[in-house]
């Protein structure tokens, strides 16, 4: 660098001893970790760093042969021998020929695609990676074992993992990017500003929830997050139909909800009330003063997933293959989907689905779901399990112009599938026919 | 005709460069992906739940927006894209910037030699006046003026 402080006076107090890292004491990198990750701070107003108090999780866990940039940004960090310094997670694997359907043109291009995955998996374990199984979006399941504490403060990335960790478990960590998720967890430090500050975590916008039956957690998301865009919102009326306690069911709604606002808007933290912990805490004081109000009723809702548009070339094909799992399930959404498949295959008098299904979760989940009794059954559904990304699969060329049916809000907002509801898509890979 | 406004330069930089225009929140990912997975260096917008920017260039212009939205991956699509080449010349916030779009400024700045300038707290008025190909001058004290190529 040009300068003994890398050309940059932060503005943040920095402590004796980051400022010997700015000057250089640790190295040339560190100080660019740390130049970085203080510009970040002053952007945002940051008073100090704060020291991170579990593991870090990395969005980047795909090797797109186009991302050189990374390649060699990560190159830089083990060449200089820095690490993260606890185990970290990181999102789903790209691949997974065994379990996902393919054909060999689009293995073809997958292959060529995602040619650096092998020698990025490696980078990532020089990095501090937890271990191999440690591939999923849903990184704070209890068999994945990454599980925050209330108030913990974290350098995570993954929008629908931070919106989970600072809503549903109360932790502290902003929307950071990729990149600036492991510098954090380098440094041990992030800077403190936003979502880790109390008043960061007021609620702007108010959401009353007037709806005649439970909101689809995916288009409730959705509309919260077309709405409050990175806003904190603080959200009344759900308890009528979530009940009060945080259960393995309630937390499921939480994730699929959250995934939703957070990739339809930018949010990272939302209260429930009566329900996720800081509301059932603080309350009201959660709002500030001049927060906004935005209704949803059953209108709301409907007119927030007409203006879903469909970008099939051919609007009226039949599907061919239905994701169901982005973020990745959890094991109680696994046991759900296989009664949920088995009610579909009966109601229409088939004993297979129809439309190629692969339904997606943590491999530690899948660990534990295949010694479930529901494993078997959901097997003889003709439905797969995968630890895959959807999302991956669907950026292949190959793959963008396949009618891609799914009841992920999130995966319709970055590709060409087409959401239906957790009904309608049981109805479809059924072979009925439901509502366009 | 000019109008100039005046915003906070968030990695300050000088740059003369036609608008492109979002007045939604910019899907970062779902913008750059396709472009970018073709190895282009001219990089057209894939988002279709943006209106206002999908398919068209948004490489080498100043991309004038409310904030960014989406995955958290977008800091490192901008990174990617300034290391490509393919990235806008500047990045122009009516808003406060989001910590994603703040993170893809700053790694482009620090660890790539294609720096973007980045102002934000440009002001409604801002994305209200700025259309599509009117000429954007941004000063390294996040003073932006736009011309309408008109007298």
């Amino acid at each position: 660098m040009d300068t003994k402080n890398g050309g940059y006076t932060p503005a943040m107090a920095l402590t004796p001893e980051e400022q010997d890292i700015l000057n250089g004491s640790q190295g040339e990198v560190m100080a660019k970790i740390l130049k970085t990750l203080a510009m970040y701070g002053d952007t945002f107003g940051a008073d100090k760093f704060i020291p991170i108090e579990g593991p870090g999780h990395l969005v980047t866990s795909f090797g797109i042969s186009v991302m050189s940039a990374t390649f060699d940004l990560m190159d830089e960090l083990i060449n200089a021998g820095v690490k993260a310094q606890q185990p970290f997670t990181v999102d789903p694997r790209p691949l997974d020929y065994d379990n996902v359907p393919c054909n060999l043109l689009q293995k073809i291009v997958f292959n060529v695609m995602y040619s650096k995955q092998a020698p990025y998996e490696e980078q990532l374990k020089k990095m501090g990676l937890k271990d191999s199984n440690a591939f999923t979006c849903t990184c704070y399941m209890d068999e994945v074992g990454n599980t925050p504490k209330k108030g913990d403060v974290l350098s995570w990335s993954e929008s629908s993992a931070v919106v989970y960790a600072n809503s549903v478990l109360g932790a502290r960590c902003n929307r950071n990017s990729a990149f600036m998720d492991i510098f954090g967890a380098i440094l041990g430090k992030v800077p403190n500003f936003d979502l880790t500050t109390d008043e960061g975590r007021r609620a702007k916008w108010v959401i009353e929830v007037k709806t005649s039956k439970k909101p689809e957690a995916q288009v409730l998301g959705s509309a919260i997050g077309l709405k409050v865009m990175e806003d904190v919102p603080y959200i009344r009326g759900l308890t009528k139909f979530l009940g009060t306690e945080l259960n393995s069911e309630t937390k499921a709604y939480c994730k699929d909800m959250g995934a939703a606002s957070a990739s339809n808007g930018a949010v990272g933290l939302y209260h429930i009330e009566g329900l996720t912990p800081e509301a059932v805490e603080l309350g009201d004081s959660l709002i500030r003063e001049d927060a906004q109000v935005y209704v949803i009723d059953d209108a709301e809702l409907e007119r927030v997933k007409k203006s879903y548009p469909v970008i099939w070339k051919n609007p009226d094909a039949k599907p061919k293959l239905c994701f169901i799992g982005c973020p990745h399930l959890s094991i109680g959404q696994l046991k759900e989907w296989t009664v949920r498949l088995e009610n579909a295959l009966k109601a229409s008098g088939v004993s297979k689905v129809k439309i190629k299904t692969v339904l997606t979760a943590a491999p530690d989940v899948l660990e534990a779901f295949k010694k479930t009794p529901e494993y078997p059954r959901l097997l003889a559904t003709g439905a797969r399990l995968s630890y895959i990304c959807p999302l991956m699969y669907m950026n292949n060329p190959m793959c963008k112009g396949m009618p891609v049916i799914t009841n992920s809000n999130k995966l319709r907002t970055y590709t060409s599938a087409r959401y239906y509801t957790d009904d309608e898509i049981a109805a479809r890979v059924a072979g009925k026919e439901t509502a366009k | 005709m000019k109008k100039i406004f005046q915003g906070r330069p968030v990695v300050p930089g000088a740059v003369t460069a036609p608008a492109v225009v979002s007045h939604g929140g910019f899907n970062t990912l779902a913008s750059f992906q396709k472009s970018l997975l073709a190895k282009k260096t001219e990089a057209v917008c894939g988002d279709q739940n943006n209106p206002d920017l999908y398919n068209k260039v948004m490489s080498g212009k100043a991309l004038c927006l409310p904030k960014t939205i989406g995955s958290t991956t977008g800091g490192l699509v901008i990174h990617t894209a300034a290391a490509m080449g393919a990235a806008p010349a500047a990045m122009l916030f009516s808003e406060p910037i989001d910590s994603l779009a703040a993170a893809g400024a700053i790694l482009a700045a620090v660890w790539t030699p294609n720096s973007i300038p980045a102002v934000d707290n440009l002001g409604k008025e801002f994305l209200d006046y700025v259309k599509d190909g009117m000429t954007v001058e941004v000063a390294a004290d996040g003073t932006v003026t736009v011309s309408d190529g008109n007298a």
